[in-house]
C-alpha cells in the first residue's frame, strides 16, 4: 500500500530542505528523501570533529514539520509515485508535485594512475576526511578545478593534513579576472577572504594540471605541470576534481526534458522552475551548477511552486537571478583547459568497474556500441564516472537511464510484484 | 569495550576505533588502503566518498557489496575486504 504525501523532495542538499521547509509552511505534508543519514547533502556534510556550520544548523532545524525519508535510495518513479529502498526494505510513496534537488556530483577525469589507492576527488577525500577518515599527517596534493579545491583544502588542513599545494588548472588570467569581478558579489568575497586566510601559506598553482599519478599498490607520487615546466611531487593522497556535474538521473527517469547544449545534461525547467512534467519541479545543481546560493534560493522558489503559492515563488526571481550570475562567472573562469582532456592514453583505464582502457573505446560512437562490446558501463557505478567523463573527452553522450537507478536488493524488487516498472511505464503519465 | 566517542569495529578480524558519526570507510582506511579488488585483480579504494563511484565495496556483517562510504559505523561491526 502506498503512502501518499503533497509534496516528496528528493535529496537533502541545500536546495531540497529549502523546498521541504518552503512548501511545508503552506501546510502541506512533505516528505524529505535523502540517501544519506543527515540532512545536509555534500556542501553541509556533517562533520564528526567539527559538526555542521551555523547556517546549516539553522536550515535543519527548521524542518521540524518536514517528514524526514533518510538512508533511502529512489529506486524508480512512475505515475506520481516513488519506489524506494530503506534500510528496512521497500516503500512505495505517492505524491501530488515532487522537487528533484538531487544536487550535482564531482567531474572525476581520468588521467594515466587515477585508479590507485590514495586518489580521490578533491570533494571527495573533504567528504571521506569529515566522516572520519585518517588524515591528519598525511600528505596532499589538491588539483583540478574551481572554488571547491579551496573548500577541500581548507577542511583537509583543518583535519591535521599536511597540504602540499592547490594546483588549478586555469591560468593566471582567468583567476585574477574571477578576483575582480568578486566585488560585485560582497558575501562572496568575505568568503574568498576568509577561505585564503585559512590556506595561508599553502601554494595556489595556476595552468597547473596533475598528469599522472604513480605507485605500486597505492600512490606515491604525482607528476604536475605547470607553465614552468614538470615535476614530481610525492605525496600520500591526490584530492583531485574538475568541477561538479548535475545529478539528473532520477529527472531522467521520471521523463523531464533534457537541455543537453552542453557535454551533461542538466533539467530542463521554466522561470518557475517547473520541468516538462506536469507536477515535477527542479531546484539547485540538477538545474545547471549554480552554488549554494543559487540552491537555496532555487529551493524556495520550488518549494512554493509545488505548493500551487505561484506569486511567492516569482516575487524570489531576481534573488535567483544574482546567484545565477554569480554561477556563470565561475563556469567563464574555470572553464576547462583542452590539456585536461587529452591527460588519458589508450593504455589508461576509463571504465573502473569494468577495468575498460580508453584504447578500446576509440573505435565506437555510441554509448551502447561500446557497452555492448566492451562492457564499458556496465558496472555498478552503471557508467555515473566512465560516462560523464567520456562524454567530457567528447566521445559520446552517457546512455540514458532505466531502473533501477541504483544497484538494488532482489527483496526490494521483489516488493515492486504489483507495480511493476518496466523500461515500457518508466516515466509519468500525466 | 571502546572508549566513551568512539566506536569499535573489527576490520579484516583486527579491532579499529574511529569517532561515533564515522563512516565504514574511515574504519577499513584505518586497516588498509586496499577496499576491493577489480576486474582485472588490480587494488581499489574509495574515489567519489559520495556513493556514486562504488569502488569502496566490502562486505559488512556477512552482507557483499556495500559501499563503505554510505555506511555508517556502528559498534561490534565486522568488516571484509577484498583489497
Amino acid at each position: 500500500m502506498a503512502e501518499h504525501f503533497d509534496v516528496l523532495v528528493v535529496g537533502a542538499g541545500p536546495a531540497g530542505m529549502a523546498a521541504a521547509q518552503t512548501a511545508a509552511t503552506h501546510g502541506l505534508r512533505v516528505g524529505m528523501i535523502d540517501a544519506h543519514a543527515h540532512p545536509g547533502g555534500q556542501v553541509w556534510r556533517r562533520d564528526v570533529r567539527h559538526g555542521v556550520p551555523r547556517t546549516a544548523r539553522q536550515a535543519i532545524a527548521a524542518l521540524s514539520t518536514v517528514e524526514p525519508l533518510l538512508q533511502s535510495t529512489v529506486l524508480a518513479v512512475q505515475a506520481r509515485e516513488l519506489l524506494l529502498e530503506t534500510p528496512h526494505g521497500s516503500r512505495h510513496l505517492q505524491f501530488d508535485s515532487l522537487v528533484l534537488a538531487t544536487g550535482a556530483r564531482e567531474l572525476l577525469l581520468p588521467f594515466p594512475g587515477w585508479t590507485l589507492p590514495g586518489v580521490n576527488g578533491a570533494g571527495g577525500l573533504q567528504a571521506l576526511a569529515k566522516q572520519g577518515w585518517p588524515i591528519a599527517g598525511k600528505r596532499v596534493v589538491v588539483a583540478g578545478s574551481g572554488l571547491l579545491l579551496l573548500a577541500a583544502a581548507a577542511t583537509l588542513r583543518k583535519h591535521g593534513a599536511r597540504v602540499l599545494g592547490i594546483h588549478e588548472q586555469a591560468p593566471a588570467g582567468a583567476i585574477a579576472a574571477f578576483a575582480w569581478q568578486l566585488r560585485h558579489w560582497p558575501a562572496r568575497m568575505m568568503q574568498a577572504v576568509g577561505l585564503r586566510a585559512r590556506l595561508a601559506g599553502i601554494p595556489y598553482r595556476t595552468g597547473s594540471i596533475v598528469r599522472a599519478a604513480e605507485g605500486a599498490r597505492g600512490l606515491c607520487s604525482v607528476v604536475v605541470e605547470g607553465p614552468r615546466g614538470a615535476r614530481r611531487i610525492d605525496c600520500d593522497h591526490l584530492a583531485i576534481g574538475y568541477g561538479l556535474v548535475p545529478d539528473t538521473g532520477l529527472a531522467q527517469l521520471a521523463g523531464c526534458t533534457m537541455d543537453r547544449s552542453g557535454s551533461h545534461p542538466v533539467v530542463a525547467v521554466d522561470a518557475l522552475l517547473r520541468t516538462s512534467v506536469d507536477g515535477v519541479y527542479a531546484a539547485g545543481e540538477a538545474c545547471g551548477i549554480g552554488g549554494l546560493a543559487a540552491a537555496r534560493v532555487e529551493g524556495r522558489i520550488a518549494g512554493h511552486m509545488a505548493a500551487g503559492a505561484l506569486a511567492d515563488a516569482s516575487a524570489l526571481l531576481p534573488e535567483r537571478e544574482h546567484a545565477r550570475q554569480f554561477a556563470r562567472l565561475l563556469a567563464h573562469c574555470f572553464a576547462l583547459s583542452p590539456r585536461v582532456r587529452q591527460l588519458a592514453d589508450a593504455n589508461t583505464i576509463v571504465c573502473r568497474c569494468e577495468d575498460v582502457r580508453l584504447g578500446a573505446i576509440g573505435a565506437f560512437d555510441d554509448a551502447r556500441a561500446a557497452r555492448l562490446a566492451t562492457r564499458c558501463g556496465m558496472g555498478a557505478c552503471q557508467g555515473r564516472i566512465c560516462g560523464t567523463a567520456l562524454a567530457e573527452l567528447g566521445y559520446f553522450p552517457r546512455g540514458g537511464m532505466r531502473p533501477p537507478l541504483f544497484p538494488a536488493r532482489l527483496a526490494t524488487l521483489a516488493s515492486t510484484g504489483s507495480h511493476p516498472f518496466s523500461n515500457d511505464n518508466r516515466g509519468i503519465s500525466t | 569495550m571502546s572508549r566513551p566517542g568512539t566506536l569499535r569495529m573489527y576490520v579484516n578480524g583486527q579491532a579499529v576505533d574511529v569517532p561515533e558519526g564515522a563512516s565504514v570507510a574511515a574504519a577499513v582506511a584505518c586497516v588498509t588502503s586496499g577496499f576491493r579488488r577489480s576486474a582485472g585483480g588490480a587494488r581499489r579504494a574509495p574515489l567519489c566518498g559520495m556513493g556514486i563511484c562504488f569502488e569502496c565495496r566490502v562486505r559488512i556483517d556477512g552482507v557483499n557489496q556495500l559501499r563503505a562510504c554510505m555506511s555508517p559505523a556502528v559498534e561490534g561491526m565486522r568488516v571484509d575486504t577484498d583489497g
